[in-house]
């Protein structure tokens, strides 16, 4: 192998070692605070703790939220099969099915390049 | 209402905060805006760049799962539009994002399904547009001041990715604005998203300069923004 070959799968493999570690590992790091937008649903309301778990007492947004109609599928809230702490490896399986789910899709587009009508067809 | 693990989740629009109509709207600006996307992206898409733009979808997905602080309680992540957008071109990043979104409402229940596509509207569409838009203006200033070295290409994914942000948050006021089922002010939900995504975009800033001075070092032959835009510039100075 060249060294410019050579060069070329570290960066590959670089840039799919770094996305798994950060999906499996560095995402145990996160906030689990509301972000912008959640926080912005919940302004005018105050989160207050009650025998069902959290309760929103006043007038916002977040309000009127629905629950997710997956709620219930084996990998929400990044919990595989709704076990607690399983989160960086549902995280793992996310980053494999979105790189096989646009690797696909990209590679069809850029088949379908060749077949352009702008093309000659041989 | 909380999952167990809130943790990893990315936190998009819930399903019920926009009504039905203004949702279904912008489902149909989202599927409309990716089949444009889709015709376009085969000007920018070849074998040697189809692996980057699949691993970037893929780093997207990764690091939303990373919610960093920006406030007391309150907390922020990547949306991914200019990151995307410079690397692998406007409409495959924007596809890019697209498929993230998909992925995380439908395997992970992060983000309504029917709020999907004005997740997408605001993120994959106005993210990728606003930040990509940006991007370019400034990388063609700069291109008529001489060469632009790699810091140059980190300070401008850093602005874009800032621009693409805020633009993306001011997506959900307007959808809000059209058909938003509660009765907090518009001033109020407006001034607090730009004031949080002007932070949130500060932290996106500093992801995106990073990663893609990252791949420019590596492989500066597979970014897009630098493989297309040179010739134009020259051609008018």
């Amino acid at each position: 192998m060249t060294e410019t070959t050579q060069r070329r799968w570290w960066f590959w493999i670089g840039f799919g070692v770094i996305t798994l570690l950060i999906a499996g590992g560095v995402s145990y790091l996160a906030s689990s605070d509301p972000d912008g937008l959640d926080s912005a649903t919940l302004q005018g309301c105050e989160v207050v703790e009650s025998a069902d778990g959290e309760e929103l007492q006043g007038d916002c947004i977040a309000q009127h939220a629905e629950e997710h109609s997956l709620a219930g599928s084996p990998l929400a809230d990044y919990a595989l099969g709704g076990q607690d702490g399983t989160g960086g490896l549902a995280g793992i399986v996310g980053v494999v099915v979105t790189v096989l789910v646009a690797g696909v899709l990209f590679w069809f587009i850029a088949r379908s390049r060749g077949r352009a009508p702008t093309q000659s067809g041989d | 209402m909380q999952g167990v693990n809130e943790q990893f989740l990315a936190m998009h629009m819930s399903d019920g905060i926009v009504n039905a109509p203004v949702s279904l709207l912008f489902l149909g600006i989202a599927v409309l805006a990716l089949g444009v996307c889709a015709y376009r992206a085969r000007t920018e898409l070849d074998e040697r760049t189809v692996p980057l733009a699949g691993l970037v979808a893929a780093f997207i997905f990764a690091v939303q799962m990373v919610n960093f602080p920006i406030l007391p309680g309150v907390s922020g992540h990547l949306l991914g539009g200019a990151l995307a957008a410079i690397l692998v071109g406007p409409f495959t990043g924007a596809l890019c994002v697209a498929v993230v979104l998909i992925v995380q409402a439908l395997l992970f229940a992060d983000g309504g399904v029917t709020a999907l596509g004005t997740n997408i509207v605001n993120m994959a569409v106005i993210g990728v547009a606003a930040g990509y838009g940006t991007a370019v203006l400034v990388y063609r200033l700069l291109r008529r001041r001489g060469a632009v070295g790699v810091p140059a290409v980190g300070a401008l994914s850093f602005v874009a990715a800032v621009v693409g942000t805020v633009c993306a948050a001011m997506g959900f006021v307007l959808e809000y604005a059209l058909g938003g089922a509660a009765t907090t002010s518009l001033g109020t939900v407006g001034t607090y998203m730009f004031g949080t995504h002007v932070l949130i975009g500060i932290g996106e800033g500093i992801i995106t300069a990073l990663t893609v001075m990252a791949v420019v070092r590596a492989r500066p032959d597979l970014v897009y923004l630098l493989r297309t835009n040179p010739a134009a510039v020259g051609a008018n100075a």
